[in-house]
């Protein structure tokens, strides 16, 4: 069988014997009705669902921590009255009991599920107490786990309930793999807290066969069915040595031979910044500030903007922190503005500055906002525009932020046309930063959103380091900086590649923080250098990459 | 008619744990208690999935109201988890 693969959302490796959760409750037929006491039915109903609320609130008790929030809250959704009102209606009507609360729980699944995001992934919890009220109701088992077995087992399934995994510990699972599920989803934030490898999104795992070897990678997302003995041990060295020398590379950014690259996170609200400080971040160098803005129905007041920028500026006190201004378009519309009307091609329409330029009310609230925010802070506040194509737009976004009372104001090179006239707009704009995933995108006239096009994405791509190494000419052409903020800058071998071509910091996810400092601090500026002429001369991707690992000899000990 | 509006202050919004504490502390009271969001149509305080529903994120304002003996003490309440950050 080949790897699988899906997103790791918590490190480590781990191998066992896979155990595969493949129950479904039946769904109770549309027609089942009950024999006619409507009260009886009732109170099976009512039961059940009372006896699914003790016994999900008594395993959080056991559990304790994260998952006893976690279950607590579920049990509140068996005890809801609303709920239990459709329930009462749906019998009366002649229904049976479980198909009374099918349907019942079916009107908030949806709901949930058109919220999408947070409220979306909150459905499996929904789900997970319809499922058992059900199997109370006709009598069938609750399925369980395991809870104790002489090898930890890989918990294969295509999604996890927290009260199925709220009990297990370290000593019994070895990793977790589950077919649905995203970086908030509950099996994501549990793996973490035991500090179990986990892979969520991974299309076909629950097609493994039971009992069959699993090698789980929870950072790369790599499921392997029955590896050699060889790829176990490789792994599993390979984890150990990263761990080792992650938890060794500490310090700001900075190569063997002491060129400094600050080292900055990419952060969508205040909330982000833990993780920021946890894994060293100097500073921020990407802060997402739609956030603040998408899913209302009003604009958000200066005051509240306000607050939330000093929030992240107070996390950094004397560092940097880059504010991306709005960005938002007929993919990510605004509800308290007109309707845009349909785009054809969104991702070519009326976004970022773009949209700006047509609102200048909601642009100068948001730099109001900034300003006064760093005004109270000892931060070093940057600001810089989305989708700027050209140095006229540069010259107004600047401007714009000058008369706001903000000193340094910077663009996003995203656009193939910006990078090739970098000097002209490097004329106007205080720095530079590289947004490489969609540079990558118009560059290669490949939708982001289309995986069958993955590969044009790739950052490696020998044209999108043109684009890069022509930004930054322009950029040094009139003395000004250009930092990386795309997905690129989180790969540790092209961060070196990137700081070879004259990048002067990387922003990234911050989980990817250390193991770009670590590839940094062993190599010199001039092996980058050397790593970064050879990639440009390659021809493909994988031209790219294989030659500038020849120059970067220090990746050996990072098992990268 | 008695009501209290708050702005919520919470990372989370009404979600998680300060949308259960909400829900728990109204489900105690022996009278109806209505949340809205804004402006907008009000519901069950006492539902968690109707109180999830709303969607309440940091900042949002809500409007809390309850009528009947104790009904001052339960708004009092429930505007200050509300409002907790």
């Amino acid at each position: 069988m080949t790897t699988l693969t899906g997103v790791g959302v918590s490190p480590g490796v781990g191998f066992g014997p896979g155990y595969v959760l493949a129950y479904e409750t039946p769904v109770p037929a549309p027609g089942a009705r009950h024999g006619g006491d409507a009260g009886a039915e009732r109170d099976r109903a009512t039961r059940a669902l009372e006896q699914v609320a003790a016994d999900l609130e008594e395993r959080g008790v056991r559990a304790g921590g994260e998952a006893q929030d976690i279950l607590g809250a579920q049990a509140l959704m068996a005890r809801d009255p609303g709920l239990a009102a459709g329930v009462a209606g749906l019998i009366d009507a002649g229904k049976s009991a479980a198909r009374a609360v099918y349907e019942a729980f079916g009107g908030y699944r949806e709901m949930l599920v058109d919220a999408g995001g947070y409220l979306g992934e909150r459905a499996a919890d929904l789900d997970d107490v319809r499922d058992r009220a059900i199997a109370v109701i006709e009598g069938l088992p609750v399925p369980g786990l395991p809870s104790r077995a002489a090898r930890p087992y890989v918990l294969i399934a295509r999604d996890l309930a927290p009260a199925d995994t709220a009990l297990l510990s370290r000593d019994v699972v070895a990793a977790f793999v589950t077919e649905q599920g995203g970086p908030t989803s509950h099996t994501a934030i549990l793996a973490r807290a035991m500090g179990v490898p986990a892979v969520v999104a991974c299309p076909g795992a629950t097609s493994i066969a039971p009992g069959t070897p699993v090698l789980v990678d929870g950072v790369s997302g790599l499921v392997r069915p029955a590896p050699s003995e060889e790829e176990v041990a490789t792994a599993r060295n390979a984890a150990s040595a990263r761990d080792a020398v992650l938890a060794a590379a500490t310090g700001p950014g900075m190569t063997a031979d002491g060129h400094a690259v600050p080292l900055l996170a990419n952060i969508g609200g205040p909330r982000d910044v833990d993780g920021a400080l946890e894994h060293g971040a100097e500073g921020v160098g990407l802060y997402r500030t739609e956030f603040l803005f998408l899913d209302r129905t009003t604009a958000p007041s200066g005051e509240e903007q306000e607050a939330a920028y000093l929030e992240v500026l107070d996390a950094f006190p004397g560092g940097r922190v880059v504010v991306r201004t709005l960005d938002a378009g007929a993919d990510k519309p605004l509800a308290f503005l007109p309707p845009q009307g349909e785009e054809p091609n969104p991702a070519l329409g009326q976004r970022g500055l773009r949209l700006l330029r047509a609102h200048p009310e909601i642009l100068s609230t948001q730099l109001a906002a900034l300003a006064r925010a760093a005004a109270r802070s000892s931060a070093k506040l940057q600001v810089m525009a989305p989708m700027v194509a050209t140095a006229e737009e540069t010259a107004w976004y600047v401007a714009t932020c000058k008369e706001a009372g903000l000193p340094s104001a910077g663009v996003m090179i995203e656009i193939p046309a910006a990078a090739l006239r970098a000097a002209d707009l490097a004329e106007e704009a205080d720095f530079f930063s590289l947004g490489t995933n969609d540079l990558a995108q118009y560059a290669f006239a490949a939708d982001r959103q289309v995986g069958a096009l993955t590969a044009l994405q790739d950052a490696w791509q020998p044209a999108l380091l043109d684009l890069v190494a022509l930004a930054v000419a322009g950029a040094v052409e009139h003395g000004k900086t250009c930092g990386v903020c795309g997905e690129a800058a989180g790969d540790p071998v092209l961060a070196c590649v990137l700081t070879g071509l004259g990048v002067t910091s990387l922003s990234m996810a911050p989980p990817a923080l250390p193991a770009v400092r670590a590839a940094l601090s062993r190599h010199t500026r001039e092996q980058c250098l050397l790593a970064a002429r050879a990639a440009m001369a390659g021809t493909s991707p994988q031209e790219a990459r294989a030659a500038a690992r020849s120059h970067l000899p220090g990746l050996a000990g990072l098992a990268l | 008619m008695a009501e209290r509006q708050v702005t919520v202050e919470s990372e989370v919004g009404l979600h998680a744990r300060p949308a259960a504490t909400f829900v728990q502390t109204a489900a105690k009271a022996p009278l109806d208690v209505t949340v809205a969001k804004g402006g907008g149509q009000p519901v069950n305080a006492k539902s968690i999935l109707a109180v999830l529903s709303l969607d309440v994120r940091k900042g949002d304002t809500v409007v809390i109201k309850a009528e009947g003996e104790g009904a001052d003490e339960i708004l009092d309440q429930l505007a200050l988890i509300a409002s907790a950050p």
